[in-house]
């Protein structure tokens, strides 16, 4: 399959902005994703800092009451919807045509649609601060009646979700017809790359779940407005049906979080163990299990408002936890026996697992009911959510940031700055993090601003802050490896890894056509044949 | 662009599989409110749920008139058979019996919107009149946003017929719009069905 010959234009190019602004390059469009995704994430964790420096002391007037609830609630809402969840779409633009051999996704035009939704929507949330009122603080979860009590913060926060969601929901239509049509010959579904495999099951959560979210904020909308009375039972409502409908999509939505992390680290381990994937093929059902089971799950954030059924709930609950169960052996398995060395992206890879086997061992303890019960809303949540968001997700995003470095820039990030920005952010992120465990088994409350002296929270507080600013001080060696990274010419090899996937058949950074050649598909290590074609199978 | 063999695969297009996709997301938008009405309405005592006095003596009722949606009702599944008359003819390479059945469906879907404004404003009662009348009008608010979408799409592709844009080969765009307005027929039938006709 050669490749159509790319006349070289002369004459007119555009300056650089405008090509910027105007590229319909999926790899163009992913750097897009991850700069406006780290730039969020970057916001968020400075929101995050305020939250935890309100929180170091007890009786604490550090912010106010009215300025904590908008700082935590911008934070989860940075953090999920202008990070995480477009972080994946950055890394998903970049990688799912290079790794499946196509030169570009099926609809670039659309594609770039869904990224430029996002800076508005960014814009428009985090306007919020300088409005009357201030900005959304319900909480990520909104919840009513709280969500209707609030300034117009609230309505603005309402709009930019909607208009994030539906950049979500075009981008998964785009990412399931480029995997399910522009794969290269020879590359059946079952010899797509782990990390595509993840993102179509991403994908078809975030078009099925989306769209529910939309109409639960648009019931909201409706209800804040014009009078509604959906969430209201003075009219007939329920507050109840909101939390219905935000968790069936906000629940798939952990696994839109999580899933394309796994799927990273799936790619990660296998070249750095110099062993394929253990269990391919038991990994995609389990994604595909964990993608149908979540859509069965929701209610386990609803126990304790008496109006869901416990005992489905809390098993099927129970149940998620098995196909999670088979990733782990997968990983555990890809590592066993292996020829393991450990640079950077291996060491966030395995970060990855042990932090989120954390998140998975206190989410399912908390899926028995009775348990469940102790434990709602206090801080115990948040270390499980941390555990498997941060643990897990943000493990994953440098993780592979490390990784597909030399691939997306041409230049390698340094290897000791690396390491010591995983060990400073592994270190951190625990003493943040693992304190809140107790401090929930304590009784503390999440979202307050202000607890007594009396409580004892003081001490683990104070630990969990320290913490949180390891945090921060683990991102300079980053930004300093990138830093010097740009100060050197592009000198990458084609496959500095010795990877197992297509994107690692070009250059790096590939050509705007991505591919001169492609090398037979004959397995999901295309790369691997291709080193290795002559020896003994 | 079609260098790596995206192009030779059998079977719809891409820009299909990519609109029956996005109508994916449009049902579990709909499923959305759809599972919100049937939750209020599982919930209350009584459907329509009981007013207040003060509502009583503002001379609120929440009461539907049968019918004149019956009456759009048939309209707009008729309006969905002459869409698909309109596609069947391109299939056949007639681009004029394509254009009557665009110009048809475009007048009466036009016909069901005028319908359903008329109709609201002969009823007794807002969006903020119990539970009832926010779904009442949150649901037929966003079907009928769909139906001017929908019109809206048909008249762009019956421009494109009058441009002699499509042939018996090349017809997507008359079949992705004929599809998406079976999509808001159905809703409209679901819709009617649940709002007007169980008690």
């Amino acid at each position: 399959m050669a490749t159509v010959a790319v006349p070289q234009l002369s004459g007119y190019h555009r300056p650089a902005v405008l090509d910027w602004i105007m590229t319909v390059d999926h790899k163009k469009l992913g750097i897009l994703y991850l700069y406006f995704t780290l730039f969020f994430f970057a916001v968020g964790g400075i929101l995050a800092l305020l939250v935890r420096t309100q929180l170091a002391v007890a009786d604490n007037s550090f912010v106010g009451n009215d300025a904590y609830n908008q700082i935590f609630t911008m934070h989860a809402s940075a953090m999920l919807f202008l990070f995480i969840i477009p972080v994946w779409a950055g890394f998903g633009n970049y990688l799912v045509p290079l790794q499946i051999g196509a030169a570009d996704m099926a609809f670039p035009r659309i594609n770039a649609l869904s990224f430029w939704m996002l800076p508005p929507a960014g814009i428009l949330m985090f306007a919020g601060f300088i409005v009357d009122g201030g900005a959304a603080d319900g909480g990520w979860t909104a919840y009513s009646p709280l969500a209707q009590q609030t300034g117009v913060g609230m309505d603005m926060w309402i709009i930019a979700v909607i208009v994030l969601g539906m950049s979500s929901t075009i981008g998964a239509a785009n990412f399931l017809v480029t995997m399910f049509r522009m794969r290269a010959p020879g590359m059946t579904m079952f010899r797509m790359p782990i990390f595509c495999w993840t993102m179509l099951v991403t994908a078809l959560l975030q078009l099925l779940a989306t769209p529910v979210l939309a109409a639960a904020l648009v019931m909201l909308f409706i209800d804040r407005n014009y009078g509604g009375q959906f969430f209201d039972p003075n009219g007939g409502g329920n507050v109840v049906l909101w939390q219905n409908v935000f968790w069936f999509y906000s629940h798939p939505a952990v696994y839109i979080m999580i899933l394309p992390g796994m799927g990273i680290v799936s790619e990660i381990l296998p070249v750095f163990s110099r062993k394929p994937l253990f269990g391919y093929k038991a990994f995609v059902f389990a994604t595909i299990g964990i993608g149908g089971l979540g859509f069965s799950v929701w209610a386990h954030h609803m126990f304790t408002t008496g109006s869901v059924l416990l005992p489905f709930f809390g098993f099927m609950t129970f149940m998620i936890g098995v196909p999670t169960g088979v990733k782990i052996f997968n990983w555990l398995g890809t590592l066993w026996g292996g020829s393991i060395s450990f640079p950077t992206p291996m060491l966030f890879a395995i970060g990855f697992v042990s932090m989120f086997l954390i998140g998975g061992i206190n989410g399912t303890y908390s899926a028995a009911v009775p348990v469940d019960f102790a434990l709602h809303d206090t801080y115990f949540v948040v270390a499980h959510i941390h555990y498997v968001l941060f643990g897990g997700s943000v493990f994953a995003v440098f993780g592979g940031l490390y990784y597909w470095f030399p691939k997306i820039w041409g230049r390698q990030l340094n290897e000791r700055l690396g390491k010591l920005h995983f060990v400073l952010m592994f270190v951190g992120f625990n003493v943040a993090f693992f304190p809140m465990h107790m401090l929930g088994l304590d009784g503390m409350p999440r979202r307050i601003a202000v607890y007594a002296d009396s409580a004892g929270w003081e001490a683990l507080n104070m630990l969990s802050t320290g913490g949180a600013f390891l945090i921060a001080v683990s991102m300079i060696p980053f930004l300093i490896a990138v830093v010097m990274a740009f100060m050197r010419p592009k000198d990458q090899p084609d496959d500095p890894w010795e990877g197992n996937t297509l994107e690692w058949a070009t250059t790096s950074p590939p050509p705007d056509y991505n591919f001169d050649s492609l090398p037979p598909v004959r397995s999901e290590r295309p790369l691997f044949d291709a080193r290795h074609g002559d020896e003994a199978h | 662009m079609a260098a790596h063999g995206a192009a030779e695969r059998q079977g719809m297009t891409n820009s299909m599989l990519g609109f029956i996709l996005f109508l994916a997301s449009e049902v579990m938008f709909f499923g959305g409110l759809f599972a919100a009405y049937f939750i209020a309405r599982a919930d209350a005592p009584a459907w329509p749920p009981p007013l207040t006095p003060e509502q009583i003596a503002e001379g609120v009722h929440l009461e539907l008139e049968v019918l004149l949606p019956a009456i759009s009702t048939g309209i707009l599944v008729l309006s969905s058979v002459t869409m698909q008359y309109a596609v069947w003819q391109i299939q056949k390479g007639n681009q004029g019996g394509m254009l009557w059945g665009l110009f048809i469906s475009l007048a009466l879907g036009i016909v069901f919107l005028a319908a359903q404004l008329y109709d609201y404003t002969q009823l007794h009662f807002r969006a903020d009149d119990t539970i009832y009348g926010t779904t009442f009008y949150t649901l037929t608010g966003f079907h009928g946003a769909h139906v001017a979408g929908g019109a809206l799409f048909i008249a762009v592709v019956t421009v494109r017929a009058l441009g002699g844009q499509f042939t018996a080969e090349n017809h997507e765009a008359v079949e992705a719009s004929s599809m998406y307005w079976h999509f808001v027929d159905v809703v409209w039938i679901a819709l009617f069905t649940v709002l007007y006709i169980i008690k």
